[in-house]
């Protein structure tokens, strides 16, 4: 058995590590935070240098063709840095559609220009409140034009392009749902800039009136293909969650160690050490579902599904719990903006929906299991 | 990353499923593949009778004891053949629970530090299975602060002679020998006045009475020591230094890998599966289902952890700490679990008849027995002051009786 990452990806993780506490300290991400940019695009441009944004797209498509176990240990240290970048979106969202669904032509467009830095992309999904359902989809396509309205779309001010899930029938069925890219600095989109929990990674309303849309994948496969990216993009997402729970644990045990009150360390203290064993016990067991996740992933297994979802769920309670407990250790130093404790707070309550919350994903995983006890 | 064995894995897991697959008691197949939460029994057998002619048939076949050395009654297994044993062994393994302190514990730390006549006498009938082992270290007033045992050796010539009290002894009712560790110097801190010893159970002296647990089962003892004398022949490393040596078996016990703890969520998912409530099945509620994939991602993700550690050992490699948190996630969880499922069965969940078919009485023990999962093999909360302590790095307790003298420090009863 060899349930670890190689040597080789170990040397990239920490290659990575290296890259973004360099090019993306706290300080790096409280800039974006405060307003002064939508997302970091020197960091950005240095993820495509690194070769970092193409680690998973084949070489004949711009990337470095290494990938989705070499992805996960990227994704990591993008968690582990709550890096201010449109990644998740791009990498995980856009680029998996793509590689899953697009045609010869749309591949060759658009992943050389992701894993170069040239394009960002996004997923359309959402349309309000709700989780990902065929029912919540209402943007109609027809004739080659989309109608609707999107939000929340994570990185829609700032993408160049957009994997649209559009409603083509009404027959009740997932195959009324087709996918469709767009190009959105085309015609026929408004893009408005939404305040979100976590500004670091923007969130955008996109409304799109006669637009013309080139279709992705098969017409009746459309929700098929985005239960896939969903699965895909969980465990890369599991990855980030992970970085970012270990990253909140290091700062308040570290913060443990340092403070002195009643004239000790505070982290000697039971109720203290015991909420950081607690926090290492999530973490712990959210890195053991994302490494099976990231398994299931890169051998594209039948075992995904049900992986996709266990990682999910584990990564997301367990950086939720680390955030909240650093604060938690911190006191009111925690409270304020000056700490970094509410960046990961911020981004870790964000990730719980972005993909759909937590309570669908227990849902997915209960489905899954039945139906893998049926067979 | 991958879950396949190395070629040498390979051949080594072949020869352990053919061997396992001609010699185990398949008779007992069917009662040992139900879930068991706690102790296993058997319904016609007594559960020691069964692990005893198991255990000494892999004592003949070299499968007993196997990571041991081949001169002390194992093969000299690497630590990766031998969790590819307890795979294939499979359900089987259940029997050797009568063993497994005496595997787990007691031997190492006679291999460590017992004398080549005592490894020689007494390390291959520990693996046959034809002596049993306990292990006396709680007292009634020293349980997770177990270096505040008050059971006293005495030097007497070229023997010890020993009187206190140990409690929790698993097995003590039907062991042969004992690993027991007493105070030999109350004039010196706690930790620097322990001694271990090795001691026939038979010993004049040595009273066994069993306790009587709140879940009203009996699988635990006080052992009571009279002027029971030890040779000092049996003596396990210095005097003095009984406290190191028995971190030695402590440490030893975490390096065992692969004893999957139950957790409940197989059972669990199983009931919620089949129970229907007034508005459907439980497991269609979204309640029910929330809860269920929580614990069912703390089970996935325990096993997981238990396969990095696997692969550290494939490695050749020590495993990490993150295995430091089976007991502590699954321990709760049992509890947990045993409750809910009794609310989901409304009043009726106050019933603790058995009924088979129903699973009826499962939950209901869970429940009475789970409490025990928290406490035994050390408190959640001394767990958690290890992972913090050992693993996160936090300072320790502030200790007020480190460096007094045992007999000074205070206790209630003096």
């Amino acid at each position: 058995m060899n349930f670890d990452f190689s040597d080789d990806q170990k040397q990239l993780r920490d290659q990575a590590r290296k890259f973004l506490t360099e090019k993306c300290s706290p300080k790096a991400v409280r800039a974006i935070l405060d307003g002064k940019a939508p997302y970091d695009k020197a960091l950005w441009k240095g993820l495509a240098e690194m070769g970092f944004l193409g680690v998973a797209i084949p070489e004949d498509f711009g990337g470095a063709g290494a990938g989705h176990l070499e992805l996960c240990v990227i994704a990591e240290e993008m968690g582990r840095a709550n890096a201010p970048v449109p990644f998740s979106s791009t990498v995980y969202l856009a680029a998996e559609a793509l590689l899953i669904a697009g045609s010869d032509s749309q591949k060759k467009k658009w992943l050389p220009a992701i894993a170069s830095g040239e394009a960002i992309g996004t997923l359309a999904l959402f349309e309000g409140k709700g989780n990902p359902s065929p029912k919540n989809i209402k943007l109609t396509a027809a004739n080659g034009v989309l109608n609707g309205v999107k939000k929340p779309v994570a990185d829609g001010a700032i993408a160049d392009f957009a994997v649209v899930a559009a409603r083509t029938g009404s027959s009740g069925r997932d195959g009324d749902i087709a996918l469709f890219i767009v190009d959105l600095k085309g015609g026929g989109v408004e893009v408005k800039n939404l305040t979100n929990l976590d500004p670091t990674r923007g969130q955008a309303e996109i409304t799109f009136r006669d637009c013309k849309a080139e279709p992705l994948g098969a017409a009746g496969e459309g929700w098929s293909i985005l239960t896939q990216v969903l699965d895909r993009a969980a465990v890369l997402c599991a990855f980030e969650q992970v970085g970012g729970s270990d990253r909140a644990l290091e700062m308040g045990r570290d913060y443990a160690l340092d403070r002195i009150a009643f004239g000790r360390q505070i982290g000697s203290f039971q109720a203290v050490k015991h909420m950081l064993a607690d926090m290492y016990v999530s973490a712990t067991l959210a890195r053991s579902n994302s490494y099976y996740g990231a398994w299931a992933l890169s051998t594209n297994a039948g075992e995904l599904p049900e992986a996709a979802a266990a990682a999910r769920i584990s990564a997301t309670q367990a950086f939720q719990h680390c955030a909240k407990n650093n604060i938690q250790v911190h006191g009111g130093m925690g409270f304020t903006w000056e700490f970094d404790c509410h960046m990961y707070y911020r981004r870790a309550n964000a990730m719980a929906l972005g993909l759909g919350s937590l309570s669908y994903w227990e849902d997915q995983l209960i489905d899954r299991m039945r139906k893998k006890n049926a067979a | 990353m991958n879950f396949d064995d190395t070629p040498q894995e390979a051949a080594f897991r072949e020869t352990a499923r053919k061997w396992a697959d001609a010699n185990a008691p398949k008779e007992f197949l069917a009662e040992l593949s139900k879930s068991s939460l706690g102790r296993i029994r058997l319904a016609q057998h007594d559960i020691v009778d069964v692990g005893k002619a198991w255990q000494k048939k892999k004592a003949e076949g070299n499968w007993a004891c196997l990571h041991w050395p081949k001169e002390y009654g194992g093969r000299g297994a690497t630590p990766i053949e031998r969790v590819i044993w307890q795979q294939e062994e499979g359900v089987y393994g259940k029997l050797t629970q009568p063993f497994q302190i005496g595997e787990g514990m007691c031997g190492p730390t006679v291999m460590a530090f017992g004398s080549e006549d005592a490894k020689r006498r007494h390390l291959p009938k520990l693996a046959a299975g034809e002596e049993i082992w306990c292990q006396l270290f709680s007292e009634p007033s020293a349980g997770s602060d177990v270096a505040g045992l008050r059971t006293r050796a005495e030097k007497k010539g070229d023997n010890w002679v020993v009187n206190g009290q140990k409690i929790w002894t698993s097995g003590a009712h039907y062991s042969d020998y004992g690993l027991l560790i007493a105070r030999t110097d109350p004039n010196v801190p706690k930790h620097k006045g322990l001694t271990m010893f090795f001691l026939d159970m038979k010993s004049p002296g040595v009273e066994v009475r069993p306790i009587k647990q709140a879940n009203g089962m009996q699988e635990f003892n006080e052992v009571y020591f009279t002027d029971v004398v030890i040779p000092d022949s049996q003596r396990l490393g210095a005097v003095g230094e009984g406290w190191s040596v028995s971190l030695t078996t402590l440490m030893n016990e975490r390096m065992s890998i692969g004893s999957r703890l139950a957790t409940g969520v197989p059972e669990m998912f199983e009931f919620c599966s089949n129970l229907m409530l007034e508005d459907g099945l439980a497991i269609d509620d979204p309640a029910v289902r929330s809860k269920l994939a929580s614990w069912a991602v703390k089970s996935s993700g325990l096993k997981y952890t238990s396969y990095r550690a696997i692969s550290a050992l494939s490695k050749g490699d020590r495993p990490g700490p993150e295995n430091s948190i089976g007991k502590l996630v699954s321990g709760m969880m049992l509890q947990d679990i045993a409750t809910y499922a009794m609310d989901l069965q409304g009043a009726a969940g106050v019933l603790t008849g058995v009924d088979e078919e129903t699973v009826q009485g499962q939950f209901q023990q869970m429940l009475l027995s789970s409490p025990s999962m928290r406490i035994a093999g050390g408190t959640d909360e001394i767990l958690r002051n290890i992972i913090a302590e050992r693993v996160l790095g936090l300072p320790g307790d502030i200790r007020v009786d480190k460096d007094v003298p045992y007999n000074k420090i205070p206790t209630k009863g003096r």
